[in-house]
């Protein structure tokens, strides 16, 4: 793809996505292209990434590595369900993983853990996402007893209107009240663990939007300038 | 007792490889240790005592089945214990002679039993067959390596006795870490590190054989970048600095020179600056790797929670309302425990044994609970959740450590848990957490710090571990801006709790001086222009409780901060205004800032605060800034256009000693100015301020009598004093020990006397008063001397007084105080000497007491009033001949001739006097002498 079209391609795409300004938008695109790159095609012409790659993704650049999780988040990505991540959907996507809203957030996370997609997460989602979380105790008979109580005392927490499921107003009530909720069911969202400078990313004149997001902007940045320097060599051997 | 124990141990170890235990001195004192240690164990430790050994103990036992009592089935001579393990074998089966003892309560009864064969026992059982190993509650850690029975009782012994224990390996680590960071100049860490001695002892000791007795490991010699060489002493007790052993085999310098530090980073840190500073830099890196080796150690450490034993304190401030330090209250148990407190359990449980995710709901659900109540709290405690909460806060996982937090910012409310804290070393781990990028994690470690740091030790622990720069620096924000964004709203919130932290560490005297040394003063500074509250409180709280310090007081003058503290004088809240006034209230000893305090117009609303009369520590603390104010006469001249002084009177009744304090020291203040003095009166202030004579409050003691004495000097005002009494419960209050309250008297007693009709009546009908005033002349505190003159030279004004004084001898207790170089003195007491000169021989008396001599020398001070009233001294001594004798002899001419020039017409008169009386006796002698010539 040359560097014009990518342009318009970037100019077009920034006016429909929120938090990402044009040229951060050709940066993610020039980064797309480049996993599209990595991505065995095995001769066959797709206009996305596909689950494999996009985990390997998830896990290599924002250090995603529960994979009951990383393949939820691949079908949120999906929005339209083919079964690859086009370059919409992957900036569409990013705008919530970097820069997104509290708001946004929770409606993404919950649809995250709504396997079944039926608006509301029961008790049996909740069982299957937490199962194995705890450490099993010897001369407990049930396996999961320690989890299935867990989960009543989350509906207890959680649960605003008692029917025994969590809807999508429970869970962002629930969220607001306690932003630790926000990822309860499992890690969706990139890792904030690496340590990062603010000084650093305002020099490289990046905004910094969202406290939260920044170390994870450091590593994406790190990546988008390893980019950015590989074409530059490129260029410079042509 | 598991220092001693371990270090004979050592030695022990090495000689008694044998089965046989050789009988010495030593071993002894460590077997009876041994079955001390056994027997207790049952009450002390009744859970571990209760844990069955999966393979007994076994040994020849003396004992007999006679020996054995109930809870016991005799069968012939077999035995077994009626208590049995889960599979139904007993915990004790005796088959003589041999005895096998399954847990530790058992073997303590079994003791029990022996009566006066314990030791016996003890010793055949420690070299009994050893089968197997122990299996209590550490069983993970490092037990299958031990394959000695006397190691394993060493250790457990050890381990619940004595939470640090150094060992070689954990001090080898360390050295090696650091060795790594030595030279490369200014960058390093150290310029050198080596050990004393190449040589290392197969247990890993490089200390002489007779040193690793005393627990010595190894010794260090350290050059730091920035300090003289360190010599140091690593030891099983901790880490110290020793008299300086430079190679092996030295005989001398094994002392210890300095306090004990549990690792080598600690002592370093607090020795070497330039080390503490690089050390930040790359602590967390160092600290990941000892961690890492010493995961044992650590566990040791964390698992055997208790106070560190030995540990000094440096600290010798005395502070503001310090919590006692309390005993461990151990909750009663099983009376009726709430339903919390098994919730709680429950979710512990989940704590424990949960994944991320699961741990973030157990702490939210946690967090429902009303943990303010003390149910909860005890259940936290007791369940051992505080310990998982500490060791979250090191586990890198933000959701984590900030839900652990939350639940730690409020439990910590409670004194105990605070202790508990920080007995398992929990501020370490909170403080580390203040370098994290996470925003809201640094607000709620420095919450919870400002919770935590309530007693003294909390406050050492968080200076001693960096927290005071951490927490400095989190002060850095920009408070006014007009619109903020959402990081700098954060910024400003951390600040606020960086604030308060440092208000809660600022009552230790070394965290002022830290907090001063991190650069936080201009940065307190610039949040005092904050217009929040929450923010200004904690602010103006950590500024005053900083004020006690001199080079506070000038810093906030010097950068501005009176006009923001007098600002808020004027706040809504009662809080806020009460630390600004109790912060002007410190600074405002200095003239400059009394001036500032009068030019930012805060004396209308110090006085608007005296009427929330409810509110007594406002009002302590507003009659503070008042009282200071007023030092200056033109601030009372300003005061009273805001009727202060009526208010102040009125202030006199029924308040609390603080209040009254300071609401008699402005008034002692306002009484300098004349009619200031009648006004009090008219106010009715005379009648309280002498009922308050008889308070025994000495602070409150030396404002009334300076007030009194201040008010004495209006005549109508000395009436009413008089006929309450006034000058005898002032002259009573010369017995007061305190020498503040005596000198503060006796200067009452001066205006008292000048002023009252018949004073000297009064004087003489007081008994004992005399005789109390000259003994007071034998004081060793000069003010204490120079009020008693002053009062003398009143007192001794009546004619008969001074006859009565000089029975009492006061001529020769006068005389002996001629030598002092004190100017303040030396003028009063050249008053007093002038007064008592005039009765009978007492000018006779002086001259034999040699007090003529010290008086010429002070014609040589600078000082008006000393030359003026010595001058005065000496014309009056001058009128006997020996003492003229003596003056011209010490050449008192010229300088009185000098003075006789002098503006001052009382010291040309004097000084001419003298002169005269010195050139009469020359004279006279000359007439004599030509008389006796002609004859």
């Amino acid at each position: 793809m040359n560097k014009r079209t990518t342009q318009t391609l970037a100019e077009n795409i920034s006016k429909q996505v929120e938090h990402f300004s044009k040229k951060e938008v050709e940066c993610l695109i020039r980064e797309f292209n480049v996993l599209m790159a990595e991505q065995n095609n095995s001769g066959r012409a797709v206009h996305g990434l596909d689950r494999g790659k996009f985990i390997s993704t998830l896990h290599s650049i924002f250090g995603l590595t529960d994979d009951r999780m990383t393949g939820r988040v691949f079908r949120t990505f999906d929005k339209d369900n083919d079964s690859v991540v086009s370059m919409k959907e992957w900036i569409d996507g990013l705008s919530v993983f970097l820069r997104g809203t509290l708001d946004e957030k929770i409606k993404y996370c919950f649809t995250v853990y709504d396997l079944n997609g039926d608006n509301a997460i029961s008790r049996e989602e909740m069982l299957h996402m937490l199962k194995g979380r705890l450490i099993r105790q010897p001369n407990e008979e049930d396996p999961d007893e320690g989890i299935k109580d867990l989960v009543e005392i989350i509906l207890k927490k959680m649960d605003y209107d008692h029917d025994g499921k969590l809807s999508f107003e429970d869970f962002e009530k629930a969220v607001k009240d306690e932003n630790l909720l926000l990822e309860a069911f499992g890690t969706c969202l990139p890792d904030f663990r690496v340590i990062c400078n603010e000084k650093l990313l305002s020099s490289l004149n990046f905004p910094i939007k969202n406290s939260q997001s920044y170390s994870l902007l450091f590593l994406f940045f790190q990546r988008i300038e390893m980019f950015e320097g590989r074409v530059f060599q490129e260029q410079m051997e042509q | 007792m598991g220092i001693s124990l371990t270090r004979a141990a050592q030695w022990t170890m090495v000689s008694s490889s044998t089965a046989k235990l050789v009988s010495t001195p030593m071993n002894e004192s460590l077997l009876k240790e041994i079955l001390h240690f056994v027997e207790h164990f049952r009450s002390q430790y009744p859970q571990e005592a209760e844990h069955v050994f999966e393979e007994p103990l076994q040994w020849s036992t003396t004992l007999v089945a006679s020996d054995f009592k109930t809870d016991y089935d005799i069968s012939d001579s077999d035995v077994q214990s009626h208590e049995r393990d889960s599979e139904g074998h007993p915990l004790l089966q005796l088959s003589p002679p041999t005895v096998y003892v399954r847990s530790f309560s058992q073997l303590s009864k079994l003791l029990h039993l022996a009566h006066d064969k314990k030791l016996a026992e003890v010793r055949a059982c420690l070299e009994g067959k050893f089968e197997s190993n122990l299996h209590p509650k550490q069983s993970n850690h490092q037990h299958s390596s031990i394959t000695h029975r006397l190691n394993l009782f060493v250790l457990l012994v050890t381990l619940y006795s004595h939470p640090i224990m150094l060992n070689p390996k954990a001090v080898k680590n360390e050295v090696e870490i650091l060795q790594v960071f030595c030279g490369g100049g200014d960058k390093g860490l150290l310029k050198s590190l080596r050990y004393t001695s190449d040589f290392e002892f197969s247990n890993g000791y490089r200390a002489p054989l007779w040193r690793q007795v005393q627990g010595d490991i190894c010794y260090l010699v350290i050059e730091p970048c920035d300090t003289e060489t360190l010599h140091i002493t690593c030891s099983t007790a901790g880490i110290f600095l020793n008299g300086g052993i430079k190679q092996e085999g030295e005989e001398n310098g094994y002392e210890q020179t300095s306090d004990t530090y549990e690792d080598l980073v600690t002592l370093l840190k607090s020795r070497s600056p330039h080390f503490a500073e690089k050390i930040n830099q790359v602590e967390d890196l160092i600290v990941c790797l000892i961690k890492k080796s010493e995961a044992g150690l650590l566990y040791f450490r964390k698992t055997s929670a208790g106070a560190l034993p030995g540990e000094p304190f440096s600290e010798s401030s005395t502070e503001s309302e310090e919590e006692e330090e309390q005993p461990y209250r151990h909750p009663e148990t099983n009376t009726d425990l709430p339903s919390e407190y098994w919730q709680i359990q429950k979710l512990v449980k989940y704590l424990k044994d949960g994944d991320q995710i699961v741990t973030v709901h157990t702490l939210c659900a946690m967090m429902d609970f009303n943990l303010m109540q003390e149910s909860c709290q005890m259940a936290i405690q007791d369940t051992g959740a505080l310990k998982v909460l500490l060791n979250l806060l090191d586990t890198d996982e933000h959701k984590c450590e900030i839900g652990s937090l939350k639940i730690l910012r409020t439990i910590s409310h409670n004194s105990q848990i605070r202790r508990v804290i920080v007995d398992m070393r929990g501020v370490q781990s909170i403080v580390k957490i203040l370098d994290s990028p996470v925003k809201e994690l640094k607000a709620l470690a420095a919450e919870t710090i400002a919770n935590v740091a309530k007693f003294r030790r909390a406050r050492r622990n968080v200076r001693l571990y960096g927290g005071i720069n951490k927490l400095v620096s989190l002060l850095d924000c920009l408070p006014n801006l007009a619109s903020l964004t959402p990081s700098q709203e954060e910024d400003i919130e951390v600040a606020c709790c960086g604030a308060l932290a440092l208000w809660s560490c600022s009552r230790s005297t070394k965290n002022k001086k830290a907090i001063r040394k991190a650069g936080g003063i201009p940065l307190l500074g610039r949040l005092l222009k904050s217009p929040l509250q929450k923010m200004l409180i904690p602010v103006v709280g950590t500024l005053q409780e900083c004020a006690s310090e001199e080079s506070y007081r000038t810093d906030i003058q010097t950068l501005g901060m009176i006009k923001d503290l007098v600002r808020n004088l004027s706040s809504d809240n009662d809080e806020l205004q009460m630390h600004c006034a109790s912060a002007i209230f410190k600074c405002a000893e200095d003239k400059q800032t009394r001036d500032l305090v009068r030019k930012y117009k805060g004396l209308q609303p110090l006085v608007s605060l005296l009427h929330k009369a409810d509110n007594k520590q406002l009002l302590a603390a507003a009659t503070g800034a008042i009282w200071k104010c007023s030092i200056s006469q033109e601030n009372v001249t300003k005061f009273q256009e805001y009727k202060a002084l009526e208010i102040l009177v009125s202030l006199l009744t029924d308040q609390p000693e603080e209040v009254l304090v300071n609401v008699v020291g402005a008034l002692g203040e306002f009484a300098q100015i004349p009619a200031n003095k009648a006004a009090i009166r008219e106010f009715g202030g005379i009648k309280p301020l002498v009922k308050l004579l008889t308070s025994p409050n000495q602070a409150l003691l030396v404002n009334v009598t300076k007030a009194v004495g201040a008010c004495a000097t209006n005549k109508d005002n000395m009436v009413i004093i008089d006929q309450l009494d006034g000058i005898r419960l002032v002259w009573s209050l010369l017995k007061n020990p305190s020498a503040d309250v005596q000198s503060s008297a006796a200067w009452a007693l001066c205006a008292c006397t000048e002023n009252a009709e018949d004073a000297g009546e009064t004087a003489r009908s007081l008994i004992g008063g005399f005789q109390l005033i000259v003994k007071l002349l034998s004081s060793t505190n000069n003010e204490v001397l120079a009020s008693i003159c002053a009062a003398i030279c009143k007192i001794a004004k009546d004619e008969e007084n001074l006859a009565i004084l000089t029975d009492f001898g006061v001529v020769p207790s006068l005389a002996k105080l001629t030598n002092t170089t004190d100017d303040r003195l030396r003028h009063h007491l050249a008053d007093a000497i002038a007064q008592c000169c005039m009765w009978g021989s007492n000018r006779a008396s002086f001259g034999e007491a040699g007090a003529v001599a010290p008086l010429v020398r002070y014609l040589k001070s600078k000082e008006g009033s000393v030359q003026r009233s010595t001058a005065m001294a000496l014309y009056q001594l001058s009128r006997n001949p020996n003492n003229c004798i003596t003056m011209h002899e010490k050449e008192v001419v010229q300088p009185l001739i000098h003075m006789m020039g002098s503006d001052d017409e009382e010291l040309q008169e004097a000084a001419a006097g003298c002169v005269r009386s010195i050139r009469l006796l020359y004279m006279a002698n000359r007439n004599a002498e030509l008389f006796t010539f002609r004859n």
